[in-house]
């Protein structure tokens, strides 16, 4: 791996029972950047995204990442607190179901606090200020900082989700189908969110989704699964308009032209 | 600039069979600093798909695409995906046909982000956008408006804006003029020939002959292949 | 002392399964010890915690004292006193200074406790985040790791729903600067008497079968925020019987017409104070 990604995998493999998840994968992710997995549901797309995050011990292979100091770690060999720590802070996730992920019961405000907390903010004032300038980030009034998440439609609540995990300012986020389940006005609306706050941060994204059209927009780069194994990668564009995998050239001849 | 060696591309159709479509073959072209090429030949012989190898879209299959990039030489063909974004990025724009764009953004922030991208600072690049797009009749009142719903001419032109506002050493025009009307097209006329006198090479597909003759210092036909078993 | 009991009425070995976890609990201040609580003579909720701990760490030498919600004279506090009376032979008081082990139910007594003394406390419920996190397993993680921050979402809540802590008992400390801790029902009050405490404090839950303990002399912090300190509480009256404007105050209704006084809640203190004034 070259000395300047944030993020490499080598030789990935993971099986469950007798179902070869992930097969001989390799990722390079680099700051600033975003890679898109696409795939559909069973190419292990998901499975690699859990193991990339520390979620999954793969059975083989191995997970590098390169923390702020420069300092190259294994993940899988991470203690449980330094895992925990690095997901609270320098990393995020945001995941399809922000129910599942959000607290329902908790207002906006605190929700977008968590994380400030989790790391340590201990001023009332302070944290109320920051996440009322981000709840306005992802375009929610400031005003419904006190709202139960209970209210919002599912477009707020998945912009609320990205506000919690944003607040912390991570370098790396893993995004699993962000989009999926939102009416299309919602997810143009979202993606154009998200597109924006990782430039506007330079983050580093690893998203997670089946829809190609995702991909394009938001992904500099793309890997394209199918059973576990990485049949093409390179640069979005080049992969999409000119496919050199069946399986690629199905995926994208299978989208619907707007 | 740009030296094109033994350039080669062809399609696998898996869907139909695993088909293979020859569609260029052994193409060798060398654009200097302000010079315009202008590629010929009938519909179907490959234009398109050499300026779409010639910007990275499409994959050569054999052969050598040689940009000068960031004081050195580097193949285009042979470079990896973070080379081609950060070539993309200083040295090679592409205007393509249609505008394709993320729903939601105004058109000056599309022109203006493309300025960005190479660098600019963001109070510079809003200026130089909004003046570019005005240059290219696109007034305040519409470049304050995703072009969504534009007319197919506006939406060229901000496309157009968007390819020359980042001041690239190559470009590459796919129809710059065609959905424009006579007024338009010679403002697009005049900005290739300022491009042109700045050092920038330049290569065009232009069905339009008066704006070919117009912009080109030269042809290149693009010779049509047989189709290959 | 009745016949046929067990000195203080559990045998040998719970005692010193019970001890076993004590001992651990004092070496790792606030954090919660599993132990193997056995049924007692009186139901779940009445201080089936404190009593074991009690009976575990009661020699025949000591002087009982126990409180509820501050009384000597209410009938758990009397039963339980009643209780060690019979099954241990110990001597019992109701005078703060006097006694060396105090158990209680939901206050500290006003007197200053001293390095000789022990102060046992009934605890209903010892987990701190169970309102927020429903999974055991995943509050014993958040200690493991001292990840806090949720119980601080609670405050915040508090905070921008009602503009203050809306926790007036039970209210959460950190211990020793590592372990988040419920300092059982007490009143928000008498959370500054456990910092750096001289006696030292245990922690019963009988039903919840944890023990847990406060060294003497160790920091026991409330959670706050910078901008919200914590402010302990207090009725602005002065006690009705003692004229104590320092003692945590009850509230008794005298009629039906809305009649009312404050008293002390602390019975011994109280009473002192008026002997004190009388002579």
């Amino acid at each position: 791996m070259s000395d300047d990604t944030l993020l490499s995998a080598r030789d990935l493999s993971l099986s469950f029972g007798t179902l070869r998840a992930l097969d001989g994968v390799d990722v390079d992710l680099w700051p600033g950047e975003v890679l898109a997995i696409v795939g559909e549901s069973g190419s292990g797309k998901s499975t690699l995204l859990n193991v990339l995050a520390g979620r999954l011990t793969p059975d083989q292979g191995h997970v590098f990442y390169r923390d702020p100091d420069g300092h190259l770690a294994d993940l899988h060999a991470m203690s449980a607190p330094a895992l925990r720590a690095l997901h609270r802070s320098d990393w995020g996730f945001v995941q399809q179901d922000a129910r599942a992920a959000l607290r329902m019961g908790v207002s906006a405000g605190g929700n977008v606090g968590e994380r400030l907390m989790a790391k340590g903010a201990r001023h009332y004032g302070e944290i109320r200020a920051e996440a009322a300038r981000w709840l306005e980030m992802v375009e929610i009034d400031p005003g419904r900082i006190d709202d139960l998440p209970r209210i919002f439609s599912g477009g707020m609540l998945q912009r609320l989700q990205i506000a919690a995990t944003l607040v912390t300012h991570p370098r790396l986020v893993f995004m699993d189908e962000p989009t999926g389940g939102l009416d299309v006005s919602v997810q143009a609306r979202l993606l154009d969110l998200i597109r924006r706050l990782v430039g506007q941060l330079g983050l580093a994204v690893v998203l997670v989704t089946h829809d190609i059209a995702v991909a394009r927009l938001l992904a500099q780069r793309i890997m394209v699964m199918q059973r576990g194994r990485v049949v093409e990668a390179g640069l979005t564009d080049q992969v999409l308009d000119d496919p050199a995998h069946p399986y690629t050239q199905l995926l994208v001849s299978s989208v619907l032209q707007a | 600039m740009l030296r094109v060696e033994h350039l080669a591309k062809d399609f696998t159709l898996h869907l139909q069979g695993g088909v293979r479509i020859g569609v260029l073959a052994d193409i060798g072209l060398t654009v200097a600093a302000g010079e315009c090429v202008a590629l010929t030949g009938p519909s179907g012989a490959g234009k398109s798909t050499l300026l779409r190898c010639l910007y990275g879209n499409y994959r050569a299959a054999a052969g050598r695409i040689l940009v000068r990039h960031d004081g050195a030489t580097v193949d285009l063909a042979a470079a990896s995906p973070r080379q081609v974004i950060a070539i993309r990025r200083q040295t090679l724009g592409y205007v393509s046909q249609f505008l394709r764009v993320v729903p939601r953004v105004p058109a000056g922030a599309i022109v203006a982000q493309a300025a960005m991208e190479t660098g600019m600072d963001a109070a510079r690049a809003a200026t130089e956008a909004a003046a570019l797009l005005a240059r290219l009749a696109i007034p305040p009142r519409l470049q304050a408006l995703p072009p969504a719903t534009f007319s197919g001419g506006e939406q060229q032109r901000v496309n157009l804006a968007r390819g020359f506002i980042g001041g690239h050493p190559i470009l590459l025009l796919d129809e710059p003029t065609a959905s424009l009307d006579a007024a338009n097209a010679a403002g697009v006329v005049a900005m290739v020939h300022e491009a042109k006198a700045r050092g920038v090479a330049i290569v065009c597909i232009c069905h339009d002959i008066a704006v070919r003759d117009a912009i080109a210092d030269r042809c290149f036909a693009v010779p049509a292949m047989q189709e290959a078993a | 002392m009745s016949e046929g009991y067990n000195f203080a009425y559990l045998d040998e070995q719970t005692k010193r399964m019970i001890r076993r976890a004590l001992l651990k609990a004092v070496a790792v201040p606030g954090h919660q010890i599993p132990f193997g609580a056995r049924e007692m003579p009186l139901p779940y909720g009445w201080g089936t915690g404190g009593i074991q701990v009690t009976a575990a760490i009661l020699g025949q030498s000591d002087t009982l004292k126990v409180i509820d919600q501050g009384a000597d004279d209410t009938t758990n506090a009397v039963s339980i006193r009643r209780f060690f009376a019979r099954t241990a032979g110990v001597a019992t008081t109701t005078e703060t200074a006097r006694a060396s082990v105090i158990q209680t139910r939901h206050r500290i007594p006003e007197t200053t406790l001293r390095a000789d003394q022990i102060i046992v406390y009934q605890v209903p419920q010892p987990e701190p985040l169970w309102r927020l996190e429903p999974s055991r397993a995943a509050c014993r993680t958040m200690h493991a790791l001292a990840e806090y921050g949720l119980m601080h979402v609670k405050l915040y809540e508090d905070i921008a729903r009602y503009g203050q802590v809306a926790i007036s008992y039970d209210y959460p400390v950190m211990v020793n600067d590592r372990h988040l801790m419920a300092p059982s029902p007490i009143p928000a009050f008498d959370n500054p008497k456990m910092d750096r405490m001289p006696a030292l404090q245990l922690f019963g839950a009988g039903r919840e079968k944890r023990i847990y303990a406060i060294p003497p002399y160790t920091s026991v912090r409330s959670l706050d925020f910078a901008d919200h300190p914590f402010r302990p509480h207090r009725a602005p009256h002065a006690c009705t019987l003692c004229g104590s404007r320092d003692s945590y105050l009850d509230e008794v209704l005298t009629d039906d017409r809305g009649g009312r006084i404050f008293v002390c809640s602390d019975t011994d203190y109280c009473a002192t104070r008026q002997r004190k004034d009388a002579a």
